[in-house]
């Protein structure tokens, strides 16, 4: 954030101090200076969840909150997110050594006739970093790419996205096609894009619009506590 | 009414209101559609209209264009007998037009300029996925409308974060111009994007304003 950063050595912050340096790197989308500090508190005998969700979740949880305040912009947000995906790229391998907990399955994808990925991607990694396992199906899916990798995953979560205003009504295609099938209420399915909005999204029979990928992160959680309070009848 | 519009950083920043009211139709358009609109007037001799633009910088937040088009309708409308919106849904998700049913008043069918300057049956038939558009305007505010907006001044490695899943820009032309053609081809270029141009003109602009004002 300013010049006098230059000086600063990571390796010579304690850990309180490295930590609210790295979400201030975070914030700042330097990708270098984060993975450093990673691997220092790794060095430090971190476990790699905690690094997840101190640093780095906690950051981009700051940058999404100034983001929907109109503090920062799409820019500064995917510096951002590119930092943390520097993070996580050393922390994943560790995460699945050591077990770290599992909240819920989602796969997640752009709908047919749409390539735009960019708020797709930024959900897909905030969603892992609250601890969700990730299918990410890319961009341009037909109702059959989201239900047979929903099915062979054993996903929780269907997540769809949409850019543009003639591509987010296919998202009711593959809603109405899992009622068809009998296996919507398998499902919780999340919607979410620029054009879309909380009226489509019911209107379309989906779970919930997620306007960012912070609401997101807490409407999964949300429902997959609801989904585990269920009683066994209903589950 | 006042035949001058302002420059195109002008339009993009802060539109244009005219100075005074002279037609009994308002247009309210787009700022990245002031010179396309007046040069309609122009040709057609529509003395009646009058046209006041809204920032084309709400091309990057259509969020906020129902909002900004209410007030804007709501402020100059009455001094009208009949107003006329001109935007397209422009990534507005059907919002443009609840507002627009709401208040009464008539807009630009289709997703965007690009369909409707490319003809809106042609553009849905093309089902081109991985074309990233510019028009006439768009050529000659591509720095400010889009590629300092997007912080690609300041981070070019964010282009592919953007652009990866493009594969052509196609630049739809509104008029004859090799200047701007040839900065169409640069704004490819520095996007990294194969190029095309395709001759539009006014396209379907021209009938819609004809059978609404």
């Amino acid at each position: 954030m300013s010049d006098e950063e230059d000086d600063i050595i990571l390796s010579e912050l304690d850990d309180e101090e490295l930590v609210q340096q790295m979400m201030d790197d975070l914030y700042d989308g330097l990708k270098e200076e984060i993975e450093e500090g990673v691997r220092i508190l790794l060095d430090r005998g971190w476990g790699p969840y905690d690094i997840l969700t101190k640093p780095l979740v906690g950051g981009m949880t700051i940058v999404g909150a100034d983001f929907r305040d109109g503090i920062l912009f799409v820019p500064e947000v995917l510096l951002a997110a590119n930092a943390m995906k520097g993070g996580m790229f050393i922390l994943k391998p560790l995460l699945v050594e050591t077990g770290a907990p599992t909240i819920g399955k989602m796969v997640i994808g752009t709908v047919k006739g749409d390539i735009h990925d960019i708020g797709k991607n930024l959900v897909a990694m905030m969603m892992e970093g609250a601890g969700f396992e990730i299918v990410d199906l890319g961009i341009n899916n037909a109702v059959e790419s989201y239900l047979e990798a929903a099915a062979k995953e054993g996903a929780d979560i269907i997540g769809m996205s949409a850019l543009l205003t003639t591509t987010m009504p296919y998202m009711k295609v593959v809603i109405d096609t899992m009622k068809e099938q009998g296996i919507r209420e398998d499902y919780i399915v999340l919607v979410g894009g620029a054009p879309l909005n909380e009226e489509f999204g019911k209107a379309i029979g989906a779970d919930a619009y997620c306007r960012d990928a912070a609401v997101a992160v807490e409407t999964a959680k949300t429902y997959m506590a609801r989904k585990h309070n269920r009683p066994p009848a209903e589950a | 009414m006042d035949l001058t519009l302002p420059d195109d950083a002008t339009l993009t920043r802060d539109g244009f209101v005219p100075e005074t009211r002279s037609g009994r139709v308002l247009v309210l358009a787009c700022g990245a559609l002031a010179r396309e609109i007046l040069a309609l007037i122009e040709l057609n001799g529509w003395d009646h209209v009058d046209l006041h633009c809204l920032p084309a910088l709400l091309h990057n937040r259509p969020d906020r264009i129902p909002a900004a088009v209410e007030e804007a309708v709501s402020r100059r409308g009455a001094d009208y007998e009949q107003t006329f919106v001109a935007y397209a849904d422009c990534g507005t998700g059907g919002l443009l037009e609840a507002t627009c049913q709401r208040l009464g008043v008539q807009m630009i069918p289709g997703a965007h300029c690009y369909a409707f300057f490319d003809g809106l049956a042609t553009f849905a038939a093309r089902e081109e996925l991985t074309a990233f558009y510019l028009t006439d305007f768009l050529a000659r505010q591509f720095e400010s409308v889009i590629w300092k907006p997007l912080g690609l001044d300041r981070h070019p490695e964010l282009r592919d974060m953007y652009f990866g899943n493009y594969e052509t820009l196609v630049y739809l032309a509104q008029t004859e111009d090799a200047e701007l053609t040839t900065r169409a081809r640069a704004a490819a270029d520095r996007l990294g994007l194969a190029f095309e141009r395709r001759y539009t003109g006014y396209g379907e602009l021209a009938t819609v304003l004809a059978e609404n004002i």
